[in-house]
């Protein structure tokens, strides 16, 4: 990788979440970082269990090690929240972040760093400028779009929505996350006038999450059928998809579905 | 005719033709909305999504271990790069070091694999166009990969060959002197395939000066692996972000000039050169020493989220991937898929051609749907 300054892949002084390289040496995986009890101090009711139970449960295998009983049922109620680490003071930002924190003051909301990644996290209604000035400004060039995707967080229902594009520089050759949270139902300018090659991105996004772009020249869905119903990237969203009806009897799930859409329409 | 009147001729009108999705030519399950007018492209609508299966959604449902097979369920006859840079993307996220035997074999692989998903594409590409030979040519020598492939972990399509922190098992014994045998088959092979293509007057007809794309053009559409060197961009993982051994091989990059689909077809014939020199330098250099790293028995990683791309054969393949520390399946997976992004330039390419280039271009991009719809 020669993105940027090369820091160690574990930042040390990152507070409360423990060094990867330990976690990696001994199988007791628990981690007693701050965050899962601030997520227990204010519990968000409404959001629903983003993993199934198993996936939370206990970690069996481990032989001989000791289970740290405590935090499991902790673990299961709490929803995750993004785990956007600060960056370790003694490391210095990169200088497409300076560039971009001076070029457009205010536009940085958060700098986020974890094992050789930079993340901007920015304000939605600035994504797009923001997106134009890494591309254009001389320090910076990020000409090649690598990625755009979005993820979910429940636990965050005034911001649910992390809209993230890897981006990357030809020339200069490092990249950059850029990151901004949206609420469920807000739309964001598209980036597809920066770079063409989110026209698709952006499409597959909109069918998977139901977040909108204004400006795109073409939103529709991407990879589901044109009528279906719901996002299913969401994380509320079953992972049997629509469930047994439409497998045991169509014509049962077709009435259902045109039900819903009659609902949707009234 | 000497007329100096127009003579009364039937109405032109723009003609919607669906292309696939059971066409011959669309590799899979493509369907694609063409307009033409006559037999000349005005305008392309590509429909995808007739193969997904939800791999994203249902590898934040799985554990970490559990995923690598998921992922040989995408690019399928790239099985082993797709492994690789999953479980490459896990190691950075937990930070666990791979020893450098495992890495070189993983190389290995993921040359070999080079090899053999350009051998496909490279048949197929010919078949459309009309000479067959070459895909029978390619097939035959795919299969002696998909024989090493066997060899070496039991499976010769869907692979499951790399593990978090390692690979699961050690080479056989005598497979490398094997793979040198191969290398130099395949190196004896490529003049064949050359014979056959380069200089084959209808195969240049067919390629030279269709679907031209500009460096720059390519990279802002997201274009990635060979279809961008060929236009002249100096962009290979490999290269410049390494994993695996690639930061001790020595190799070049071929890059194209004119950005047609006979330089894509030419960048590609020289990277079966280049990833057998990789093959050769790796098998004769592989270091002795454990294939395992130390690994939880559990993977968790700590709470973080990170993206790491490679250099698949079709381009660049990228995981991002958001643990929240809790859980032992990664809270979001994402996978960047090459061919994804280099469908999405096929409108740009094919528009002003004639419908039989547009079977040119789908063959010079190399999809495969599996990756394409995940």
């Amino acid at each position: 990788m020669s993105e940027g300054p090369k820091p160690a892949p574990e930042n040390p002084d990152s507070p409360g979440s423990p060094k990867p390289e330990e976690k990696a040496a001994e199988p007791t995986p628990q981690a007693a970082s701050p965050k899962p009890a601030a997520d227990a101090a204010a519990p968000t009711p409404a959001a629903p269990a983003p993993k199934p139970a198993a996936a939370a449960a206990k970690p069996a295998a481990a032989p001989g090690s000791p289970k740290p009983a405590a935090p499991k049922p902790e673990a299961k109620a709490a929803p995750p929240l993004p785990p956007d680490q600060a960056p370790p003071a003694d490391l210095p930002l990169p200088a497409y972040v300076t560039a971009l924190q001076e070029g457009l003051p205010g536009a940085v909301e958060q700098v986020s760093y974890w094992v050789g990644d930079w993340t901007v996290i920015v304000g939605a209604a600035r994504f797009a400028d923001v997106c134009a000035f890494l591309r254009d400004t001389a320090g910076c060039r990020f000409d090649y779009l690598s990625d755009l995707t979005a993820v979910d967080w429940p636990a965050r229902p005034e911001k649910r929505f992390d809209l993230v594009a890897c981006l990357y520089s030809t020339a200069l050759r490092h990249r950059l996350r850029v990151k901004a949270r949206l609420a469920d139902g807000e739309a964001v300018a598209s980036v597809t006038g920066v770079w063409p090659a989110a026209n698709w991105l952006e499409r597959e996004v909109f069918d998977m999450f139901g977040v909108t772009f204004t400006g795109h020249p073409n939103l529709k869905r991407m990879l589901m059928p044109f009528d279906w119903q719901g996002h299913p990237q969401r994380k509320d969203y079953p992972l049997e998809g629509p469930g047994e009806l439409l497998m045991e009897s169509p014509q049962d799930w077709l009435k259902a579905r045109q039900a819903a859409a009659d609902a949707d329409s009234e | 005719m000497q007329t100096d009147t127009p003579r009364p001729m039937f109405d032109t009108d723009e003609l919607v033709i669906n292309m696939g999705p059971q066409h011959p030519s669309t590799h899979g399950v493509l369907r694609l909305i063409l307009k033409l007018d006559g037999e000349r492209v005005l305008d392309c609508d590509p429909v995808i999504g007739y193969l997904h299966r939800g791999i994203e959604k249902l590898s934040e449902n799985r554990d970490y271990t559990q995923i690598v097979l998921l992922t040989d369920r995408m690019d399928y006859v790239a099985a082993a790069t797709n492994n690789l840079g999953y479980v490459e993307t896990v190691e950075k996220l937990y930070a666990i070091e791979v020893p450098r035997r495992a890495r070189y074999i993983r190389t290995v692989l993921s040359e070999l694999q080079r090899v053999a998903s350009h051998l496909l594409w490279l048949g197929t590409h010919a078949a459309d166009l009309g000479a067959l030979t070459v895909l029978l040519f390619g097939l035959r020598e795919r299969e002696l990969i998909l024989d090493l492939f066997e060899e070496y972990c039991g499976a010769r399509l869907t692979y499951n060959s790399m593990r978090i922190g390692g690979q699961p098992v050690d080479v056989p014994p005598g497979w490398d002197k094997r793979v040198l045998a191969f290398c130099d088959i395949q190196e004896q092979k490529l003049p064949e395939y050359e014979q056959l293509l380069t200089h084959n007057r209808i195969f240049m007809e067919r390629t030279k000066n269709i679907g031209v794309i500009s460096g720059a053009d390519a990279a802002a559409l997201g274009i990635c692996g060979p279809p961008l060197r060929a236009s002249g961009v100096l962009r290979d993982v490999r290269k410049d972000e390494p994993y695996a051994a690639y930061d001790e091989m020595e190799f070049d990059i071929p890059l194209g000039t004119q950005g047609d689909t006979y330089d894509r077809y030419l960048v590609r014939l020289e990277e079966f050169r280049q990833s057998l020199r990789i093959i050769r330098q790796a098998v004769q250099g592989l270091p002795e020493g454990p294939i395992m790293g130390k690994v939880p028995r559990l993977i968790k990683p700590p709470a973080g989220e990170t993206y790491h791309a490679i250099e698949a054969p079709k381009g660049e393949l990228g995981y991002f991937i958001v643990s929240d520390g809790k859980s032992v399946s990664p809270y979001r997976f994402r996978v960047r898929p090459p061919s994804f992004c280099n469908l999405q330039a096929l409108p740009r390419l094919v528009k002003g051609h004639l419908v039989a280039d547009v079977i040119a271009l789908i063959g010079t991009i190399d999809i495969v749907l599996g990756e394409v719809d995940r």
